[in-house]
């Protein structure tokens, strides 16, 4: 599925990403791990095509195209899904809308016919009834006066209504108390499957107790310094990453 | 290169404007220049009565002891008057009864623009979409209005100025200038000593107009400049829904357009009057050319409550100069402002609204959105004030813009002045960026810079364009779109 092979990346002309490889197979979920400004969120803005995030050397690939040289609607439309750390307000325009605009969009892109509306508000019920969120808060303007895990849970409705084949989930527990952050790990953990795969992003185990990783990475220093089995993660709980940080 | 710095060089390269093709028919042109032979030209071109002809010559000599304004936040050099044709019409124009008698070239122009002036072909539109009627103004004249005959059996009177001058004397004497003086302003005492044409409307007691009417606007000839004048007038209990769209060709001279348009209300009733601006902006690189947009509309509602409402999405002209108003004088009347103002390229706006409540418990709105992009200026000027009178006088007031790129600008003038201790009044403001950040999280979300772009716009204009005539709420978002292509890099 993904591979990141020697990526180097800088954010206003300072090197963030410094050869960083990565290789994540269809059904696999990989969490990634690592200190404040190791290059984690950087490493999520390259693999989605942010603007001002520039490639210096490097490849990654998606089943074996080459990720880099799309534009970031299109990765969106070839199944790249960003869970935001901070999800943006988007005032005046309706969560469903929202959605129905971006789901859309990523079909015409594949060449696929429209969604009808029975069947888009169908999904949507369907799928809001899952992560407990009210309907009629979808008719509200996205993220527009949520809370910080009303937001959380929004950007899993948007990753279940997509049903994207790579996501990635940049810090997905911060903001959420404990009964939110079951609810939102019981709609990633439904999307896990054979044709799809995961990387999470995160600073503490805590997460990994509900989204069990098949793989653990330790990003400091702009590369993968360590890679290991769920027991990593439990490691790095009780010692830190200071060791890994001298290492990089 | 961050996504908003491209901006400028994005703009520079675009041909946007869809309406700028020029119609080439036979047109009769006064003598360039204006003088009081002129304004007889004119009048007697248009077979007016003795007492027009006298209020226009009246209106000339106040004009000519008037300066003109600089407060407006625009820039532009000094006009030259007699630099510029006063009167341009189609030839074979005198009398035409029928369609099939209007110049066939007029007609494709219309077609071309999406107004249709035959009404088997608005009937023809799609089934169960509301009709609506159509006054054609060319340049200096009215060429055809339709379903006269169909809204005359409900005794609502539609037609060209110039045929209600002579036709209904009576009601243009009585209510023309009342609500805008001849020498209220420059521009509109200029348009008083040589309007051309505009559209005259009456609406007798409690009558509700079957349909919406339209009026639609085109400078075509060169050098020309258009003054039309517009008077509504809704009796007692009566409604109206009026919708004016604008367009002219690219050229590389400025054309002036100076309209008044005056709307009256009397008891209970009400006017919803909505305005799709879309005049040739100028080359958005060098500002070359494009409209100048020098309006004067105002509304008097005089009765007791009464109600006028004013849409506007404003997004052609070169310099835009409008403020759309109203003057509350019945008691318990109402006024709302909603306003989409569009600058992008070098276009500067300075348009806004002034709600005067003179009566007691009157009530106003003001939603105003303004946008800049490019390296466009957009000025927001509003005056709310209740006179010691106006006891219970509320008004809301939200006025946002929003900044697309880094080489615009918006400016916010809002006056306020309560002389009474009753009076509420609100007043919101909000100024914002569109950010990189919500353009990438949409993006990311699969849609492309454009599909972003308009995605986020329409939010931010979607207070206002649900205030539209639905029909014509979908073509105001598109021209939104149109407007806005290629704002961001």
């Amino acid at each position: 599925m993904l591979k990141v092979t020697n990526l180097h990346a800088e954010v206003d002309g300072k090197e963030i990403l410094k050869g960083l490889s990565l290789e994540v197979p269809a059904g696999e979920v990989h969490a990634i791990m690592g200190p404040n400004g190791a290059g984690k969120s950087t490493l999520s803005y390259v693999l989605t095509g942010r603007d001002g995030y520039e490639v210096t050397g490097g490849t990654a690939t998606l089943d074996g195209e080459d990720l880099l040289a799309l534009a970031p609607d299109v990765r969106a439309a070839r199944g790249v899904f960003l869970s935001f750390q901070y999800p943006l307000e988007i005032p005046g325009v309706p969560a469903l809308t929202f959605i129905r605009t971006a789901l859309n969009a990523q079909r015409r892109a594949r060449g696929e016919a429209e969604i009808t509306a029975p069947a888009f508000l169908k999904l949507a019920r369907e799928k809001a009834q899952a992560l407990k969120i009210d309907f009629d808060m979808l008719k509200r303007a996205l993220n527009v006066g949520f809370s910080g895990g009303e937001k959380k849970r929004m950007e899993i409705l948007q990753m279940a209504m997509l049903s994207p084949r790579f996501l990635i989930l940049d810090e997905t527990d911060s903001g959420l108390d404990i009964d939110a952050l079951r609810i939102v790990s019981d709609g990633v953990n439904a999307l896990r499957g054979p044709d799809r795969a995961m990387l999470v992003i995160t600073h503490y185990q805590r997460l990994l107790d509900y989204i069990k990783p098949d793989r653990v990475h330790v990003l400091a220093g702009g590369r993968i310094v360590a890679s290991g089995g769920p027991e990593l993660a439990h490691e790095l709980e009780a010692n830190g990453y200071e060791r890994y940080e001298q290492a990089a | 290169m961050a996504a908003v710095t491209q901006t400028v060089e994005q703009v520079a390269g675009l041909e946007k404007y869809k309406h700028g093709f020029v119609t080439d028919i036979e047109q009769d042109f006064a003598p360039k220049g204006l003088n009081a032979d002129i304004v007889r030209f004119i009048s007697a071109k248009k077979n007016e009565p003795e007492w027009m002809l006298a209020w226009r010559l009246d209106a000339f000599e106040r004009w000519l002891a008037m300066d003109e304004p600089d407060w407006a936040k625009v820039n532009f050099p000094k006009i030259d008057y007699q630099d510029s044709y006063y009167y341009a019409a189609p030839k074979e124009k005198v009398g035409i009864n029928s369609l099939d008698e209007v110049d066939p070239d007029i007609l494709e122009t219309y077609k071309k623009l999406g107004i249709p002036l035959r009404e088997q072909e608005v009937l023809a539109g799609v089934i169960g979409s509301p009709r609506y009627a159509v006054d054609a103004v060319f340049d200096s004249v009215s060429v055809v209005t339709t379903f006269k005959k169909e809204l005359a059996q409900v005794g609502v009177i539609f037609c060209s100025m110039s045929e209600a001058i002579r036709e209904h004397p009576e009601l243009v004497r009585k209510y023309l200038g009342t609500v805008v003086p001849v020498s209220d302003n420059y521009f509109a005492c200029l348009n008083a000593a040589v309007f051309s044409d505009g559209s005259f409307v009456y609406v007798p007691p409690g009558v509700r107009c079957p349909m919406e009417l339209s009026t639609y606007f085109r400078i075509n000839a060169e050098n020309s400049g258009q003054f039309e004048r517009t008077l509504i007038i809704a009796d007692k209990g009566a409604y109206v829904s009026y919708l004016e769209g604008c367009t002219a060709p690219m050229r590389d001279e400025n054309q002036l357009h100076a309209a008044v348009v005056e709307l009256i209300t009397l008891d209970d009733a009400e006017i919803k009057y909505s305005t799709v601006q879309n005049w040739y902006p100028g080359d958005p690189e060098t500002g070359k050319g494009g409209i100048y947009n020098f309006v004067t509309k105002r509304a008097d509602c005089r009765g007791d409550r009464s109600k006028v409402s004013w849409t506007q999405v404003e997004t052609g002209s070169a310099i835009t100069w409008k403020y759309p108003s109203c003057v509350l004088r019945g008691e318990g009347s109402s006024g709302e402002f909603y306003s989409i103002a569009i600058t992008n390229g070098r276009q500067q706006a300075d348009t806004g609204t002034k709600m005067i409540h003179l009566g007691a418990n009157t009530r106003s709105r003001i939603i105003a959105k303004g946008i800049s992009a490019g390296r466009s200026s957009n000025t927001y000027r509003g005056l709310v004030s209740a006179h010691p009178k106006a006891k219970g006088a509320r008004n809301f007031t939200q006025c946002d813009s929003l900044l697309i790129g880094k080489q615009c600008a918006a400016h916010t003038v809002p006056y306020i002045e309560a002389r009474n201790g009753q009076a509420k009044f609100e007043h919101e403001a909000t100024t914002t960026r569109l950010s990189e950040d919500q353009l990438f999280y949409v993006m990311q979300r699969g849609l492309s810079q454009e599909e972003a772009v308009q995605l986020l716009v329409n939010g931010f204009v979607k207070d206002v364009l649900q205030e539209l005539p639905m029909e014509f709420a979908v073509e105001a978002q598109k021209l939104v779109a149109i407007s806005l292509e290629g704002s961001v890099g």
